[in-house]
């Protein structure tokens, strides 16, 4: 296979708007490198009142880019929030103005191992340097400045999103009324860490990836990629999920082969979440975001202590974990609430009912919309945001 | 402020008791919240800054979506993480008698609150006297509704045993209110026939 599908650099025109760092302005990293310029690729959703108060930035998870609502440009489908986002959805267009940028080492526009590195002419690759959450965000600040909104009115994302949630609130609480980590936690996990270690291990031991330089010789670890999601899919599921869509059910045949072609249903799932995902996203990206992931410790960064990482915080969370989540399980979401509780900060936390797993946060939960929708509605009322018109 | 002309939500009236008693403008835990009735009376009708622990995730769920602050948990395992003097009042609303550990949760109550109210069935009041004196058997009562096999009610007091218990601690009784079946006053002023009388005990509670 070669590059030539979806994702071959830039074949693909993205739509949406664009913010450039200029050479003037570089962006100084964690790992200590500062680079110039610094393009970050960016959708928005509804209006920005006159007082610029009714701003939400949505942070999208490793696998999820700025097409949150709307059909997404390469693949066609929904975008990955569509059942939250929109006019009179639980994130309305219609009160909200809404922003969702393509984290930094994404690849859906913005600067990333997949664009080319301007002092070589060439992708970066493997040269890009390692980043992390907080380097995203200092990248969504710098757009935030661009569109002249000082305090957004809620921060919000899932998972890796949900990570970017806590970075921002904890490091930037002036820049946010409300926060809404959902299915995350305040570092990643032992488990977790090995989860991804597997995934990167399946992406470096294709050939194709070769030593991270596949785009300047026209190939791509597609195979990699796809084991890469393939086990990661796994994860974003439940024991039970698994079972109730497929059970022991055969893939389009009545016995099993006695060979290893995909009998069973749920194995012809998985290829196919494999295959589609190469499709849509490159697999260094993949390697520097689970990367990003294993590097997130709030705590860490504040002598070990939680607590200290929000000391103080005027801003109002709402904590939100699923019940059948083992990714992200509800445990990790108290611990951020015990350290919200030991500074005395204003909290919801609401343990949502699921058997949908991790992925829960993605699908139709009309009890985990239900809350949001009831702790938004709280929110604009405390920040003068006008009520709903209608319901 | 005219809190009185203010009171078009009506609410429990034992609720009603306990709101009458906080300052406006305070800063309130309501532990054992259910679904935030109380909370959403203070925070419309006395500005109240609150906060709600609850134990049923049906419960926080509805106080969620409700808009109030708060948050699934534990009485006798939460309060430990607040910072001390964080609020101006913590309530324990019909919440004390189903804590596995009622002195620690006093403690902490009145650690992280400057006062404390806390309302709770009388188990000295005497048709709870009169079933095990005469009927030999476990009462049930208007506030007390569950059978012995089932009830989330595991340390029971009297008004007495409450009132020794603070003495205790050194806890310092503001007001004493004992109640009817129905929530309603039936003294306020403490006397020695609440235990007998009372159905329900109510206390404004202060550091000693």
């Amino acid at each position: 296979m070669s590059a030539s599908h979806g994702l071959g650099a830039a074949s693909v025109v993205l739509p949406g708007s664009r913010f450039e760092l200029g050479a003037d302005a570089p962006l100084r990293l964690d790992c200590g490198v500062e680079i110039a310029p610094v393009t970050i690729a960016y959708q928005t959703h509804g209006r920005l009142n006159e007082a610029r108060s009714n701003a939400i930035l949505v942070c999208h998870a490793i696998s999820g880019d700025q097409y949150v609502a709307g059909t997404h440009p390469v693949t066609g489908k929904p975008g990955w929030w569509q059942q939250v986002v929109g006019p009179g959805r639980v994130l309305d267009t219609d009160r909200y103005f809404l922003i969702c940028a393509n984290v930094l080492g994404g690849c859906m526009g913005t600067t990333g191992p997949r664009e080319i590195n301007p002092a070589t002419g060439q992708p970066w690759g493997h040269n890009f340097p390692v980043i992390t959450v907080a380097d995203m965000m200092r990248l969504q600040v710098r757009l935030l400045d661009h569109l002249g909104i000082e305090q957004l009115f809620c921060v919000i994302g899932g998972s890796m999103g949900g990570m970017q949630v806590l970075e921002l609130a904890a490091h930037h609480p002036e820049r946010v009324f409300t926060a809404v980590p959902i299915a995350t936690a305040a570092r990643h996990s032992a488990q977790n860490i090995a989860f991804n270690e597997v995934g990167r291990q399946a992406i470096m031991a294709d050939p194709e990836w070769s030593e991270g330089d596949y785009l300047a010789r026209g190939r791509n670890p597609d195979r990699g990629l796809a084991v890469a999601r393939m086990a990661a899919h796994i994860t974003y599921l439940s024991a039970q999920a698994l079972h109730r869509k497929f059970g022991r059910n055969l893939q389009s045949r009545d016995h099993v082969t006695y060979g290893f072609d995909a009998d069973f249903a749920v194995e012809s799932y998985l290829r196919h979440q494999g295959s589609s995902f190469v499709e849509r996203f490159d697999a260094n990206s993949y390697l520097y975001l689970t990367r990003a992931m294993d590097y997130f410790d709030l705590a860490a960064d504040h002598g070990g202590s939680l607590a200290a990482a929000f000391k103080g915080t005027p801003v109002r969370f709402c904590v939100i974990s699923f019940t059948s989540d083992w990714l992200f399980p509800t445990r990790e979401s108290r611990a951020v609430v015990h350290a919200l509780n030991a500074v005395a900060a204003n909290v919801s936390f609401v343990e949502v009912e699921s058997d949908k797993g991790h992925d829960a946060f993605l699908l139709d939960e009309p009890e985990f919309h239900a809350t949001l929708s009831g702790f938004l509605d709280g929110a604009a009322e405390h920040r003068g945001l006008p009520r709903k018109t209608s319901t | 402020m005219n809190d009185v002309s203010a009171k078009t939500q009506a609410i429990r009236v034992d609720l009603q008791l306990i709101a009458d008693m906080v300052e406006p403008g305070s800063r309130v835990l309501d532990v054992g919240c259910e679904e935030g009735t109380l909370l959403d009376y203070l925070g419309r009708f006395k500005r109240v800054d609150g906060r709600g622990i609850e134990l049923s995730m049906a419960g926080v769920r509805a106080a969620v979506a409700h808009g109030l602050s708060v948050i699934q948990g534990d009485a006798d395992t939460d309060l430990k993480d607040y910072p001390t003097g964080a609020f101006d009042y913590v309530i324990l609303s019909q919440t004390l008698q189903a804590t596995r550990d009622p002195r620690g949760v006093l403690l902490h109550m009145l650690r992280i609150g400057r006062r404390g109210i806390v309302s709770f069935p009388n188990f000295g009041y005497w048709r709870v006297r009169h079933h095990l004196l005469l009927k030999g058997r476990m009462p049930v009562t208007t506030t007390i509704p569950y059978g012995w096999y089932d009830t989330p009610n595991i340390h029971f007091c009297t008004i007495r045993d409450f009132r020794l218990l603070c003495v205790e601690l050194d806890i310092q009784i503001e007001r004493a209110l004992s109640l009817d079946g129905k929530g309603r006053v039936r003294s306020d002023r403490g006397g020695p026939f609440d235990n007998l009388l009372g159905e329900q005990g109510m206390f404004l509670l202060k550091r000693g």
